[in-house]
C-alpha cells in the first residue's frame, strides 16, 4: 500500500486512459495514505467525548483528576502561596541540568523514602526530575531496556493502569500479569498474586502500586506486603514501584509511603516512579521523580550518567515551573505543613463520597454488596460494573468513565452522587 | 550483587561539562563561550520583558488552574506557533492541512517528529531509512534519531573547513546520490554549530533536487527571529519549502526566541497533503506522545501563546527579540573589527558572514585547548563560540586570546 503512495508506478494492467489517471494520482499521493486514524486514547478519550455531551446532568469520572464538592478543579492554596513567592524571586530562566533541579529531586527523594532514610544518608540513590509519573515510567523503563541484566520482562498487576503498557513496550519491554484483582470480591486476590509471583522467572521485574492502586483502588494490608516482600525477594526479583498518589490514599504521605519504606529495608533496590500531578493538583506542569536505589554512591553515579545519557535525546532536560513550585511547598515548613493539610483534606473528601455513594445506593433500593466502594481507597473505585452496564450508563444517564467499570471518586460531589447512585442502581438491578 | 553493578560510567554530555568546568574556574577574566543561550551586555542571563509582563498576568488570573493539557498540548499555542513559522496568510494553513503537537522544547519536537517517521514513514516501522544530519550539526541530532530507532544516521556534506563556508557542491552531491526517500534534517536559519546559511537561491536549488528525488524534509528551528532579528526573514527556507507543495515537518524551539529555555516550549508543526492525512497523523502522534509524557507542560505553552494571540505583546516580543539579535550583530562586528585590527593571521569575515547565536571561527582542537587551558575562554571542542558570551567588557580580552592563540598555537 505504501509503493502506492510513493511516486510513479507503472501498471500492466490498466489501459491508457486509465494509466494516465493512475500515474498522476500517484504522483500527487501522500507519504501518510497508509496511515491509520490510531483509537482515541481509552482514558483522555473519556473526558474529550464528555466534552461533547450536551446533558446538564453530565458527570465525568473518566480522567483521575481530583475536583472540589463544586466539581471545580482545585488549585491548592499552597501552590498558589508558592507561586507568589516564586515571582517575586524574579528568577531566570536558563536551562535545568538534565537531571532537573537539585532542590527538588531532593526533597522528593525524601518524601518516598523519609527524610531519616538510610539510602539518603549515604548517597546511594539516583533521584531524577522527570516529566510526571508517565515521563518517569518511561525513563525507567528505557533505562531498564537497555541495562537491565535480567529478562526484560515486566509483571504488571491484573489489571494495572491502562498506560503501562504501551510504555513498557515501546521502550522495548516485553508485558506479563501476576493475578491481583479478585472480581467476586472486588477485593485483592492475595492467594493468587503470591502464587503467581512464586512462578514468575528470577530477576524479572515486578511493577508493584504503592499506593491506591490504580483502577482498582485495591491495596494489600502491611501484613500482605510482608508476605510479598519475600516471595519477591526469593524470586529475586526488581521491583519497580509506581507511586502516584502518596498523601492522596490514607491522608497521610508517611502511611501511603509504607510499602515502599518496607521494601528498602528488606533489602530490595528498588525503582520508583512518583507523581505530585495529584497530591499537588499540579497536572499540568508535569512534575515528577525517577529513582533508583543502588547499592553504594559510586553505582549511582554511575547509574545518574547512564539516565542523563537517556534523557537528553528525548527532551534534553525538565521544564522548571512545576519543579520548582513543588521544591518551593516541600522545603518551606509553613507551606509544606498547609500542603499536609490540604492532601489530607482531598483524600478525606474521597472518603466521605464512598459513604454516600453506598448510602446511596441502599436508598435506592440496590440488593447488590457494594462494600467494596468503601473498602477500595485513593481516587479510583472499581465498581464492578460489566462493559455493556458502563456503556447504558453513559448512553442514559451521560455518566462518563472508562469501560472496566472504573469511576474516578473525586468527579464524584455531594451534589450529584444521589444522581450517580440512581444511575448506577438502575443498571445493575 | 547488583542488577547495575555492570552499569559503565557514561561520558558527560560536553556542552554541559564546558559549562561546569567553567563555574569552578577561579580566573577573574574567565569568558563562558559555550552554551547557546543569551546573555546581556552584563553577561547575564535575561528575562524577556514582555514574558516578565505576561507571567504576572497568568500569576493573578484566578481563571487559570494546573489542569492536564490535551496530549497534543495548548490549541491556541500549537496554531500561533505554526502561524509565526508559516506565515499568518499561509496557504497550507488556510487549507487546513497544517497541525502541530506541542512538545518538549525544540528537543522535544524533533523527538515525536522522528518517532513517527520511524514508525510510518517509507514502509511501516522502517529503521533502515537514512536519516542525514548536517556534517557538523548540533550534536543531539544524532541522537534522537538513533535512539528513535534509525539504525542508518549519516553525515550530509555541509561545511567547507578550508573556505569556511557551505560546501554546496557537497552538499547537492549528497542529495542526488543518496537513496531516494531519504530524511534530511536542515536547519531553517542560523545553523548549529557553524552559524553559515545557504542563500535563498541555494535553497531553490536544495529543494528542487529534493522534491525529485522524493527526500524528506525535517526542519529544525530553534532560532527564528533571532538571527536576523526578522521573523519573516529567517523563516524564508521553510516557508518556501512549504510553497513548493512538500510533505514536511518543522521543529520548533522557543527557548531562544522567547528567553523560555528552562520552561520546554517546542512546538512540531506539521504540513500533510490534505486535512484527512493530517487528521490520522495526528491521531497518531497522540499514541506516541502518551507513551513519553501523556502531555506537555502548561506554563511555557501559555506565556508564548498570550504573547502571539494579543498584538500589543507580539509588537513587544518582536521588539525584545530584536534586541537580542541587534546585540549579536554588533558584537560579531566589534569581534571582526578588533581582529583585523590586531593583525591577526587568517581572514575573519565569516564572523560577520554567520548569522545567528553562533559562530564557527575555524580555531582547531590544539588551538581551543590553548583557550581554554591558557586562557581561561570556555568555547567547544569544534572551535565553536557563542557570540552572547561576548560583552563589551570581554571582547578585547578574547580578541587578544584569539589572536595570541592563532600566533602561538598551530
Amino acid at each position: 500500500n505504501n509503493d502506492v503512495n510513493k511516486g510513479v508506478i507503472l501498471s500492466t494492467v490498466l489501459c491508457t486512459d486509465e494509466l494516465i489517471i493512475h500515474l498522476i494520482w500517484c504522483l500527487y499521493s501522500s507519504w501518510w495514505g497508509g496511515v491509520q486514524m490510531g483509537p482515541p486514547d481509552p482514558i483522555l478519550g473519556v473526558t474529550e467525548a464528555f466534552k461533547r455531551d450536551t446533558n446538564p446532568k453530565k458527570m465525568n469520572l473518566g480522567v483521575g483528576a481530583y475536583r472540589d464538592d463544586q466539581g471545580k478543579p482545585f488549585v491548592l492554596s499552597c501552590v498558589r502561596k508558592a507561586e507568589a513567592i516564586i515571582t517575586s524571586k524574579q528568577l531566570d530562566k536558563e536551562y535545568l541540568p538534565i537531571g532537573g533541579l537539585g532542590e527538588f529531586s531532593k526533597a522528593c527523594a525524601e518524601l518516598a523514602l523519609g527524610a531519616d532514610s538510610e539510602v539518603l544518608k549515604s548517597g546511594r540513590n539516583i533521584t531524577v526530575q522527570t516529566i510526571s509519573g508517565t515521563g518517569s515510567l518511561r525513563i525507567g523503563a528505557n533505562f531498564l531496556s537497555r541495562f537491565h541484566g535480567g529478562p526484560l520482562d515486566v509483571y504488571l498487576p491484573k489489571p494495572s493502569w491502562g498506560n503501562h503498557t504501551p510504555i513498557f513496550r515501546d521502550a522495548g519491554m516485553q508485558l506479563k500479569a501476576y493475578r491481583y484483582y479478585d472480581p467476586s470480591t472486588c477485593g485483592f486476590d492475595f492467594k493468587g498474586a503470591l502464587d503467581d509471583i512464586s512462578k514468575i522467572p528470577e530477576q524479572s521485574v515486578i511493577m508493584l502500586h504503592a499506593c491506591a492502586h490504580n483502577p482498582t483502588g485495591v491495596d494489600p494490608r502491611p501484613e500482605q506486603w510482608k508476605e510479598i516482600s519475600d516471595i519477591v525477594k526469593k524470586r529475586n526479583l526488581l521491583v519497580f514501584f509506581d507511586m502516584a498518589y502518596q498523601g492522596f490514599a490514607s491522608g497521610d504521605i508517611d502511611r501511603d509511603a509504607w510499602a515502599v519504606r518496607y521494601f528498602i529495608e528488606q533489602g530490595h533496590n528498588i525503582v520508583l516512579s512518583q507523581s505530585f500531578a495529584k497530591n499537588m493538583g499540579l497536572y499540568g506542569e508535569r512534575v515528577g521523580g525517577f529513582t533508583v536505589v543502588c547499592n553504594d554512591a559510586e553505582e549511582a553515579k554511575r547509574v545518574e550518567s547512564q539516565l542523563k545519557i537517556l534523557i537528553r535525546p528525548i527532551y534534553s532536560n525538565p521544564p522548571m515551573n512545576g519543579a520548582r513550585i513543588a521544591a518551593t511547598i516541600l522545603n518551606t515548613p509553613d507551606l509544606r505543613s498547609i500542603w499536609l493539610g490540604e492532601v489530607h483534606g482531598m483524600a478525606n473528601r474521597i472518603i466521605k463520597m464512598r459513604e454516600q455513594l453506598v448510602a446511596g445506593l441502599k436508598k435506592e433500593g440496590s440488593s447488590h454488596n457494594w462494600q467494596h466502594v468503601i473498602d477500595q481507597i485513593g481516587m479510583f473505585c472499581f465498581t464492578g460494573l460489566k462493559p455493556e452496564q458502563v456503556e447504558r450508563l453513559t448512553k442514559e444517564f451521560s455518566v462518563y468513565m472508562t469501560k472496566d467499570g472504573r469511576i474516578s471518586m473525586a468527579g464524584v460531589t455531594s451534589g450529584n452522587v444521589g444522581y450517580l447512585a440512581q444511575g448506577i442502581h438502575a443498571v445493575t438491578k | 550483587m547488583s542488577v547495575f553493578s555492570e552499569v559503565p560510567q557514561a561520558a558527560p554530555v560536553a556542552v554541559f561539562k564546558l559549562s561546569q568546568d567553567f563555574s569552578n574556574d577561579q580566573f577573574p577574566q574567565k569568558v563562558n563561550l559555550g552554551v547557546g543561550a543569551y546573555r546581556t551586555d552584563e553577561g547575564q542571563p535575561w528575562v524577556l520583558p514582555v514574558v516578565k509582563k505576561v507571567e504576572k498576568i497568568i500569576v493573578h488570573d484566578d481563571r487559570l488552574n494546573h489542569e492536564y493539557l490535551p496530549i497534543l498540548g495548548l490549541p491556541e499555542f500549537r496554531s500561533s506557533a505554526s502561524k509565526i513559522a508559516l506565515g499568518d496568510d499561509s496557504p497550507a494553513i488556510q487549507e487546513d492541512r497544517v497541525g502541530a503537537v506541542q512538545c518538549l522544547g525544540g528537543t522535544g519536537a524533533l523527538k515525536m517528529g522522528a518517532e513517527f517517521l520511524r514508525r510510518f514513514y517509507n514502509g511501516n516501522n522502517n529503521t533502515k531509512t537514512p536519516v542525514y544530519v548536517s556534517a557538523p550539526t548540533w550534536e543531539n541530532h544524532n541522537a534522537v534519531f538513533a535512539n528513535a530507532g534509525f539504525d542508518d544516521v549519516r553525515p550530509y556534506k555541509y561545511w567547507d573547513a578550508e573556505n569556511r563556508g557551505l560546501d554546496l557542491a557537497g552538499f547537492l552531491g549528497d542529495l542526488e546520490s543518496c537513496p531516494e526517500h531519504s530524511i534530511f534534517v536542515l536547519h531553517a536559519c542560523a545553523h548549529n554549530p557553524t552559524g553559515t546559511d545557504p542563500t535563498q537561491e541555494q535553497w531553490m536549488q536544495i529543494a528542487d533536487i529534493m522534491m525529485r528525488r522524493k527526500l524528506f524534509v525535517f526542519f529544525d528551528s530553534a532560532y527564528q527571529g533571532f538571527a536576523s532579528g526578522s521573523l519573516e526573514k529567517d523563516a524564508w527556507a521553510v516557508r518556501y519549502f512549504v510553497s513548493m507543495g512538500f510533505e514536511m515537518f518543522c521543529a520548533q524551539s522557543f527557548s531562544k526566541n522567547f528567553g523560555l529555555y528552562n520552561e520546554r516550549v517546542g512546538n512540531l508543526t506539521i504540513v500533510a497533503q490534505d486535512a484527512d492525512n493530517l487528521k490520522r497523523i495526528l491521531s497518531q502522534m497522540e499514541k506516541i506522545v502518551r507513551t513519553t509524557w501523556s502531555n506537555p507542560p502548561s506554563q511555557g505553552a501559555r506565556i508564548v501563546a498570550i504573547t502571539l494571540n494579543s498584538p500589543e505583546l507580539f509588537s513587544e516580543w518582536k521588539d525584545n527579540v530584536k534586541t537580542m539579535a541587534d546585540r549579536v550583530l554588533l558584537m560579531r562586528a566589534q569581534l571582526k573589527a578588533k581582529l583585523q585590527a590586531l593583525g591577526t593571521p587568517g581572514t575573519w569575515d565569516h564572523i560577520t558572514e554567520q548569522i545567528g547565536m553562533f559562530s564557527f571561527t575555524g580555531l582547531n582542537s590544539k588551538q581551543v585547548e590553548y583557550m581554554v587551558k591558557e586562557k581561561h575562554i570556555y568555547l567547544m571542542a569544534s572551535g565553536r563560540i557563542n557570540m552572547c558570551g561576548l560583552t563589551t567588557k570581554n571582547i578585547d580580552y578574547v580578541a587578544e586570546s584569539i589572536h595570541e592563540t592563532v600566533t602561538m598555537v598551530q
